[in-house]
């Protein structure tokens, strides 16, 4: 029986508890028979001590130094016995130089949370008060790895196949409209898994669920008096602990299990789940900022510093996480094999990826160990990885992120060239034409599934408001308007902001639906923005991280409000994933290659066979031969798409079908309501097969069958 | 509230009666109380959770645990819990492993 074995029992007894020797692997707090090993690195430590609380406990009931001899190499280990697993809250203080010049800020003042916590108490109930004065304000609790999974693993769909929703875990169920029982949780996302069925995405990314403190930088709105929030959640406090707070159980502990069980669930529903990864910097800020764990186990080795001492700042927040030390290094590697065995993860996006291709100086690497790491791990061998392939220290990597032909990125010149596109700038059709094919100009080797295309994400405009504002209105957040971004690349259609022009509001929505379907009929792998689907308004704001309100919450009355923009994105999204032709995983080769007599994909204008590329033209239009699609393995309708961003009406000729098939309609922006989309298997035949008016501004969508 | 708990087992039924506040100290009393019924190997285990007031998630666990211990054959039914009980059963996916009835059917 295993609570016999010799290495289960005690041999060293401080105020009364009883412990032995630990195993230095693996880091964190693991059960074990009778007891718990606990672990910990840290390069310069003298001392280390355990610090052990009661669950909510003012102080704490025992600290127990570490005996030399426990410390192996620059690990701290120690197994203690009879701990009360589920009350249990544990810390530690490390003693060694203060010497900040050098690198050293220890403190043994501050009890400090574990780098491996696997979960964190103290922020609870999102925005429930906390007690400043608390001597441990972020405590590392234990997890039990006893949830059910039956038989769910993580979904492993081909990339190519994926339609991407980018979701707040408190935005998508807080506003009232939601009329959801557990608003603002993972538990209310789950009763909303109906609602992302009929929509139709098959993968939902989480912007961030690490915990992290919303009370962090927690000021007052100038203009409303209200409490404006570190909303958005980028800021991490321990990168193994799901945000308790997104918990409607947070309060019981119990946020392992219902993020789980939403998981679970996500998946029997054939949803993939995708977390928004925060590992270019942490919640401690710069040299003025709060001690809570990695500053005070070793500044040293998790960040990045100045010769000087201080924190490089690459990602806008005050630090950077020192990700190609080889320790940080691992700790990343094991967070994420964490998450997608525990979690079951199906992917990962990385905030500022560039920062994790920084050498311990800042300069960017050519080959990068961590991401060499991550692309080769065989435990995250079938988790998608998606790099935002920039960062706040000017490196711009989009094209260019080493790939290691695993990595995909968000395509930001997928982003910026659509919207000017659809803006009416002038030159863009060349590069539309590359966005439109998965952009092979800078995924030339890695093929589209490299490029997410995405018109709107959290971070800027949401799609309805990037067409009815000129500039961010952002004197909400505080700073004056001057957060956020300039560059929106958007154009208010007429008037700034709210109107009752119907022509202004028929433009609008034309517009969002331009964008949805060129979206869709892209290469490459789509996302859209929870509540791009029905209009979502932030009023102009183009950075409301800080906003806990009705500003950031998806109000669920838009639905009939705008009942035209839910049903179009719906019907788009089918659409998608009943073409493969959409859905390549290679690039097209532009010439015909299965004998169909038409090219995979052929470009054209107002005239067949004709695309006008010269710098005045708003006018593209390509045709994906049905006969090779996925290669030329799956037969699919031939589809033609027109996009005219020209503020007149024009005629396109069509390419003439030689297999007798005829032209249907399946969407056409410029007709209102009913007839701009149409169920597929039901798209009329058009009129005149020769060619035909596409709308000012406008996308049409034909297949031929 | 006090806790108590009363177990018999008949016929591979193993009857458990909670009743006060099942937080995490008294989560062990009812984990020995499972291990106890759990040597008969009963097939089905029924909770009478009626006059049980408040689950932590040390109890939860113990609902787990009692899976664990028995076996996937085991049938765990859940009598009468109060609202606050289901819920937390609810938000945790806990309902999928467990009947929540009014009565034991049999």
């Amino acid at each position: 029986m295993a609570d016999i074995r010799i290495d289960y029992y005690p041999t060293h007894e401080f105020e009364g508890i009883k412990f032995r020797r630990g195993h230095p692997l693996p880091f964190g707090a693991t059960m074990v028979p009778n007891g718990v090993n606990f672990s910990v690195y840290s390069s310069a430590a003298i001392s280390c001590t355990l610090v052990l609380f009661e669950r909510g406990a003012p102080e704490p009931y025992a600290e127990i130094p570490f005996p030399d001899e426990f410390r192996i190499g620059d690990v701290f280990c120690m197994t203690v016995f009879d701990l009360d697993f589920e009350r249990l809250e544990y810390g530690y203080r490390m003693d060694g130089p203060f010497k900040p010049e050098e690198g050293y800020r220890f403190n043994k003042d501050v009890i400090l949370s574990d780098p491996y916590a696997k979960v964190l108490g103290g922020r609870d109930t999102w925005r429930a008060q906390p007690n400043w004065d608390d001597v441990y304000p972020y405590r590392s609790r234990l997890a039990f790895e006893d949830f059910d999974w039956e038989n769910d693993h993580p979904l492993e769909t081909p990339i190519e196949d994926l339609s991407i929703y980018e979701m707040h875990v408190r935005g998508f169920t807080s506003h009232p409209s939601a009329e959801t029982k557990n608003a603002g949780t993972f538990s209310g996302i789950r009763s909303k898994i109906p609602y992302l069925k009929s929509l139709g995405i098959n993968c939902i990314e989480l912007m961030p669920i690490y915990e992290f403190d919303e009370w962090e930088n927690s000021r007052t709105n100038p203009i409303t008096g209200e409490l404006l929030v570190n909303y958005w959640g980028y800021s991490t406090v321990n990168f193994f602990s799901p945000k308790a707070g997104y918990a409607a159980t947070g309060k019981f502990g119990m946020q392992v299990d219902e993020l789980k069980t939403l998981i679970k669930e996500l998946h029997k529903n054939g949803i993939e789940v995708f977390l928004d990864v925060v590992f270019n910097h942490t919640a401690e800020g710069d040299h003025r900022g709060h001690t809570i764990s990695f500053r005070g186990i070793d500044n040293k080795t998790y960040y990045m510093l100045t010769p000087e001492g201080y924190y490089f700042n690459f990602s806008g927040t005050g630090n950077t996480l020192n990700c190609n030390h080889p320790v940080v290094r691992n700790m990343v590697l094991d967070c994420l094999r964490y998450w997608a065995s525990d979690y079951h993860i199906d992917g990962f996006r990385f905030d500022l990826a560039a920062i994790l291709g920084r050498a311990q100086d800042g300069s960017p690497l050519s080959n990068p160990p961590l991401l060499e790491s991550l692309a080769y791990d065989p435990i995250l061998a079938k988790c998608k990885l998606i790099a935002e392939a920039w960062d706040a220290g000017g490196l711009y990597q989009v094209g260019s992120f080493p790939a290691y032909g695993r990595w995909a990125e968000w395509n930001g010149k997928y982003r910026d060239t659509v919207r000017r596109y659809l803006k009416g700038d002038p030159g863009m059709i060349g590069e539309m034409a590359q966005r439109v094919q998965g952009s092979p100009d800078l995924y030339s080797l890695r093929g589209p599934t490299a490029s997410i295309n995405f018109v709107a994400c959290h971070d800027g405009f949401t799609l309805y408001d990037m067409f009815a504002y000129n500039d961010k209105h952002n004197e909400a957040n505080g700073e004056n308007n001057n957060d956020g971004a300039n560059d929106n690349n958007s154009w208010n259609s007429g008037w700034e902001g709210e109107t009752d022009d119907p022509e202004v509001n028929f433009l609008r929505h034309k517009q969002v639906k331009n964008a949805l379907t060129i979206l869709m009929v892209s290469q490459g792998v789509p996302m859209i923005l929870m509540g791009d689907e029905m209009g979502h308004t932030q009023h102009g704001n183009n950075n409301t991280y800080c906003q806990d309100t009705e500003w950031n919450w998806l109000n669920w009355s838009l639905l009939q409000s705008n009942p035209d923009l839910f049903h179009y994105a719906q019907q788009i999204l089918r659409f998608r994933r009943a073409h493969p032709v959409l859905r390549s995983a290679n690039h097209f080769r532009h010439y015909d290659y299965v004998g169909s007599g038409f090219p995979d994909i052929s470009f054209h204008g107002t005239l067949a066979w004709r695309p006008d590329w010269s710098a005045e033209s708003r006018t593209l239009a390509f045709m994906l031969c049905g006969n090779h699609a996925k290669g030329g393995t799956i037969r699919d309708e031939t589809i033609y798409v027109a996009m005219n961003m020209y503020w007149e009406s024009l005629h396109f000729e069509l390419p003439i079908l030689a297999d007798g098939s005829k032209w249907h309609v399946f969407a056409n922006t410029d007709m209102t309501n009913s007839q701009d989309i149409h169920l597929i298997g039901e798209e009329p035949l058009l009129e005149d097969q020769s060619g035909f008016f596409v709308g000012a501004r406008s996308v049409v969508v034909l297949v031929a069958k | 509230m006090d806790f108590t708990i009363n177990s018999e087992v008949v016929d591979k039924v193993a009857k458990i009666t909670l009743s006060g506040e099942l937080d995490s100290l008294s989560a062990r009393v009812f984990q020995k109380e499972i291990e106890k019924v759990a040597l008969q190997s009963p097939t089905e285990l029924v909770l009478d959770m009626e006059h049980l007031a408040f689950m932590s998630s040390a109890g939860l666990r113990v609902l787990i645990f009692s899976k664990q211990k028995m076996g996937v054959g085991l049938t765990i039914y859940v009598v009468k819990p109060q609202e606050a009980i289901v819920d937390t059963l609810e938000k945790t996916g806990l309902q999928h492993s467990v009947n929540i009835v009014d009565q034991y059917p049999a």
